[in-house]
């Protein structure tokens, strides 16, 4: 069967949805700028505003100077791209393959859709009418290849619509810009006068090859149907969530068990299938009256277990109540991550057996305590003892740096420095005694000092001069002075405890 | 002294059988741990530190604490070498993670799960026995009653995962059923002439150890393994020290 192809060129895409955005826009001529090396330049221009010579790329003061009266609004960077993608998803309805046809425009495949609007004049009008429907200026043409049917949507006269095989009557009356060519190519052709398609086709292809490149023959025989052309087609992502209707309202807990383990099994074959994992789930019930009840969970690495969510869920479904019933069931996964099936193990440097398990097991604590009990450091290169460890997010994340081991820290470290009453000797010498709460400890060994200076660009502070010492009863401790003798008494703090 | 023989071979068939009865099952031992306890490990029954089961820790006072801590953190260097990571459970958590890797042990292989009640302690450090593919649960908590040392005691029996309970601060010393019960003080560091703090040293009490023989030994922590001090060795150090001293 022949190919059909369908170009959709949107003339002012970005100004024709801030139009729908904001309807006391329309009429009114304005720009969407952006700065640019200082200046603020047009990104795009509403219909109107290029009905009086504004076009993209000009600098606003031009353009103001041309008509005093422009609106100028800021443009939002990356709009298009969502519109457009918006756009190719909508149009699935037309035809199962659409691809995006940057900057402006869509191309669709509509090989064998179009009898069922009832022959392709309908399809197309219904396509146009349901956008300019929504106040987009487009054009759309349909042609055997995409190629031409891009050419006729931007630059045709007569008719939408190319027969079968038609596609070089059509195009010679067009100027070269309608091949898609390069600006560099079509400089040098129309310096040389070739204004037209039809000025050049019949050229010898050696010469044209010669003169203009490859790509323009490429396009050439794209256009025509003599080189296939392929288009890539989106795919949007389906939601991963799965419903489960009842016939009768379900007021029990067995039965929302039961719909419960039916729709995390469903999921579960679906993730199984992409090699995919979920990291949080919520699963809802439509109660009849109306009501919203709904439970979810958090995993700390993606898994697909079924009997490991069903065990999470578990715990929590006393939390719904079914009142009078609840008629629909959906399980929705809004976080799923990549899962394959041999992830390797992050912490088993010696043993192979997955830690699938140890997940699970800290997803059960996590679930009955909340996720931030569990905690697992990683080195952070800072010599400050407090902030020497920082927490990892993930249990993969493995350390960056090496953990620092060239100087002594103590097994137990208080969570704030005590102060301490001590008696000193000599200055920057190590305690004779201390005192910590109410006891009296004698020094007998001293290492130190070692000193541990405030990193100044995070915060301000005196530095501490660190001890390790040993009391008369072998026990250790780790103190320190804080800043220098100077006037005052400096003050003494306990930090920690050797082993 | 054929009779004798003949005696302690009876006397040691009858051991194992008390042994076989006593424990639910064997203590699988793949690889014997190269702990380095050297003469301690006569004092459990077939001489190798039992894995697979529930220790017990007192510390009465917080440098005992720091003592034990470190004598954990000895032990489980090599304990994490045969299995997966480690448990470290608890309401008030003082160990710092950068001193652990002075003990050979990764910090970053360590889960610390900090709860907020007793109780959430209790059932987390039971989930955790239960689960096979941990080494070590370590568990700090001041009370632990007979029934729930027994629970734990259960939970390990099928998972052989080792626990570490660490009282600090009991408000009494009572029977719970764990395999034993320890206290680790710390003990002057031996430096000779030389200035500063030297290498920690314990007095290793094993109060209660089930079929075994309690004593007391002294063990110094260098070269990031444990070196026993023997008990003549020490009293000369003390001498010499009395007489420099």
């Amino acid at each position: 069967m022949a190919k059909r192809y369908v170009a959709i060129w949107f003339r002012h895409l970005v100004t024709d949805w801030m139009i729908r955005r904001r309807p006391e826009l329309k009429g009114v001529p304005f720009v969407l700028a952006a700065p640019e090396r200082g200046r603020m330049v047009v990104r795009s221009a509403s219909a109107e505003a290029q009905a009086k010579g504004i076009y993209p790329n000009m600098v606003v003061a031009d353009c103001k100077a041309i008509l005093p009266s422009l609106q100028v609004l800021d443009d939002i960077p990356g709009q298009d791209d969502k519109l457009l993608n918006a756009l190719t998803e909508w149009c699935i309805r037309y035809t199962p393959i659409v691809a995006l046809d940057l900057p402006d425009g869509l191309i669709l495949d509509a090989s064998g859709c179009s009898h069922l609007w009832g022959g392709e004049q309908a399809y197309l009008k219904d396509m146009i009418n349901r956008l300019s429907g929504f106040g987009y200026h487009v054009r759309a043409a349909m042609a055997d290849t995409a190629g031409t049917a891009w050419a006729i949507s931007r630059f045709g006269q007569i008719t939408p619509i190319i027969k079968s095989d038609r596609q070089l009557d059509a195009l010679l009356p067009l100027p070269p810009a309608a091949l898609r060519l390069e600006p560099v190519i079509l400089e040098r052709l129309n310096k040389l006068g070739l204004h037209t398609i039809g000025s050049f086709i019949r050229m010898p292809r050696t010469a044209l090859r010669r003169r203009f490149g490859q790509i323009l023959l490429q396009k050439l025989d794209q256009a025509l149907g003599q080189e296939m052309e392929s288009i890539l087609p989106v795919r949007p992502i389906e939601p991963y969530q799965e419903r489960l209707p009842c016939l009768e309202p379900i007021r029990t807990a067995t039965g929302i068990e039961i719909a419960l383990q039916q729709l995390v099994e469903k999921l579960c074959e679906r993730l199984e299938k992409e090699d995919k994992g979920l990291r949080r789930c919520v699963f809802k019930g439509y109660r009849i009256d109306g009501n919203i009840q709904q439970i979810d969970i958090g995993t700390n690495r993606p898994s697909r277990n079924v009997k490991h969510l069903s065990k999470l869920f578990e715990n929590k479904i006393v939390q719904i109540e079914p009142d009078l019933g609840i008629e629909l069931f959906i399980l929705e996964a809004p976080i799923v991550e990549d899962l394959t099936s041999a992830q390797d193990a992050l912490w088993n440097s010696t043993t192979a057996s997955d830690n699938r398990a140890v997940a699970e097991l800290l997803d059960r604590i996590a679930g009955k305590t909340g996720m931030d009990t569990i905690r697992r450091y990683l080195p952070n290169e800072s010599y400050w003892p407090e902030r020497a460890a920082k927490l990892a997010t993930s249990l993969q994340e493995k350390p960056t740096t090496e953990w620092r081991i060239d100087m002594p820290r103590p097994v137990n470290l208080l969570p704030k420095p005590e102060l301490i009453d001590v008696t000193v000797q000599m200055p920057d010498y190590p305690p004779m005694l201390f005192k910590y709460k109410g006891k009296l400890h004698n020094i007998s060994k001293a290492d130190g000092p070692e000193r541990i200076e405030q990193e100044w660009w995070l915060r301000n502070g005196h530095y501490r001069d660190y001890y390790c010492v040993e009391d008369n009863d072998g026990a250790r401790y780790w103190l320190f002075r804080l800043g220098p003798y100077t006037g005052n008494e400096p003050k003494w703090f306990l930090h920690g405890f050797f082993a | 002294m054929g009779l004798l023989a003949a005696k302690r071979d009876i006397v040691q068939q009858l051991q194992k059988e008390v042994l076989s009865l006593q424990q639910s099952k064997k203590p699988v031992v793949d690889k014997p741990l190269n702990i380095g306890l050297g003469e301690l490990l006569s004092a459990f029954p077939n001489k190798t530190f039992p894995t697979g089961t529930v220790h017990e820790f007192i510390s009465p006072n917080i440098e005992y604490a720091a003592a034990t801590n470190g004598f954990i953190c000895g032990l489980l260097d090599q304990l994490m070498l045969q299995k997966g990571p480690c448990l470290w459970i608890s309401t008030r958590r003082t160990i710092y993670p950068p001193a652990l890797k002075l003990f050979g042990i990764d910090p970053e292989r360590i889960i610390f799960i900090d709860l907020e009640r007793p109780k959430q302690v209790l059932w987390a450090i039971e989930e955790g026995l239960k689960c096979e593919d941990i080494s070590v649960v370590i568990g700090e908590l001041s009370e632990l009653g007979f029934t729930e040392s027994r629970r734990l005691q259960l939970a390990v029996e099928s998972s052989n995962v080792t626990g570490f309970i660490h009282r600090y601060q009991p408000r009494s010393e009572n029977t719970v059923a764990c395999t034993t019960r320890w206290m680790i003080k710390p003990v002057s560091s031996i430096t000779g002439d030389m200035p500063g703090v030297g290498f920690p040293r314990w007095e290793v009490q094993l109060v209660k150890v089930r079929n075994g023989k309690p004593g007391s030994w002294q063990f110094e922590w260098r070269g990031g393994q444990f070196h026993s001090i023997a008990p003549q060795r020490f009293s000369i150090i003390k001498n010499q020290r009395l007489k420099t001293g």
